[in-house]
């Protein structure tokens, strides 16, 4: 088992460099102002949200539990927090962890 | 070699109150106990964060452990996540490129591409002279990722003593802030279509597809995004 969870880190590992090193290769030739520079970083900025919103609204794992009206309600009260705090990061992060665990240790 | 002074910039940068590092903590936290859980030993954990550094790759890993895929799978899945590495990396690496430095740097130091090394850097690059910005993002990302290794270990001895309540918490920590982050960037009719075509288009083709949908998502909300930008300006 040992070797095997050595062997899963290096497959993994492998897989996610391959990606950075091929940017990195790839960006050799591209410009900070050609088109596909700026394409590029609108797909970059797509992906993200893409990503966020996936393990939102589907998440694997633990988060995968927690009931969808709850998740909702915290999403929501996160950008309302972020609003309120003048687009503060801190605040709605923290708090949305504790209405989160709290909440969820009702209703499970 | 590194410049000390624009390597010490970029830790540092780490540090503000609202740092991505925040968020990049939360999330090492829960991922060390989940590798506990995993049965991984402290050296394998701390091996794990230290060569892959990425989130969501990790999770993957650590879910397809637990349905016994085999190494190919699990290989496919974790490239597939992590795809969205490689426009994150052609995003930021001309902004870095300087003749005067070595191409070695470029190529150890894309390790570090991650998204809140990515936000970070995409903040506070402009103040920053073009020569030396390659040691100022080596700085952030050693910074960050030094962080994502430490919280690993820490969630890894705190295992025990986080119940599953608050492991959800932390585990909610991560998509809230970048959502939040992402939100404060839609400055400019491109970035804020990219950001909320893929938001929307990204759950969408989940339907269609559940382990392409980020990257294909990501990709058409991308293009439209790029030329909505270009026909009604930035």
């Amino acid at each position: 088992m040992a070797t095997n969870i050595i062997l899963i880190i290096l497959v993994t590992s492998f897989a996610t460099y391959i990606s950075r090193f091929l940017g990195a290769f790839t960006s050799e030739k591209i410009g900070e102002t050609s088109k596909i520079y700026k394409w590029f970083n609108c797909v970059a900025y797509s992906t993200l949200a893409a990503l966020i919103s996936r393990m939102l609204i589907f998440p694997s794992g633990d988060l995968s539990d927690v009931n969808y009206i709850l998740r909702i309600t915290v999403i929501l009260l996160s950008i309302l927090i972020f609003y309120v705090t003048k687009r503060n990061l801190v605040y709605p992060t923290v708090l949305s962890a504790i209405i989160l665990a709290t909440l969820n240790s009702f209703t499970v | 070699m590194i410049n000390p002074k624009y390597f010490l910039k970029g830790v540092l940068c780490s540090r503000k109150f609202d740092s991505p590092a925040i968020a990049l903590g939360a999330s090492f936290i829960a991922i060390g106990a989940l590798l506990k859980n995993l049965g991984f030993t402290i050296q394998e954990s701390i091996f794990s964060t230290f060569l892959t550094y990425a989130l969501p790759g990790s999770l993957v890993m650590a879910e397809s452990m637990l349905i016994g895929a085999s190494l190919i799978n699990i290989f496919l899945a974790v490239w597939l996540v992590n795809s969205r590495l490689y426009p994150m990396t052609v995003s930021i690496m001309p902004l870095l490129k300087h003749e005067s430095q070595p191409r070695w740097k470029y190529y150890l130091s894309c390790h570090f591409v991650a998204v809140s090394s990515w936000l970070i850097l995409k903040s506070n690059y402009e103040e920053i002279e073009k020569n030396y910005r390659i040691d100022f993002w080596i700085g952030i990302g050693t910074a960050t990722w030094l962080i994502a290794i430490f919280s690993t270990v820490l969630g890894y001895y705190a295992a025990d003593f986080l119940n599953k309540d608050m492991i959800i918490g932390l585990t909610i920590v991560n998509p809230i802030y970048f959502m939040c982050a992402m939100i404060g960037v839609m400055k400019t009719i491109q970035l804020s279509s990219a950001i909320l075509l893929g938001a929307i288009l990204g759950p969408i083709f989940y339907f269609i597809s559940t382990e392409w949908s980020v990257l294909i998502g990501g990709v058409v909300a991308g293009t439209v995004a790029y030329l909505i930008g270009e026909k009604y300006g930035n």
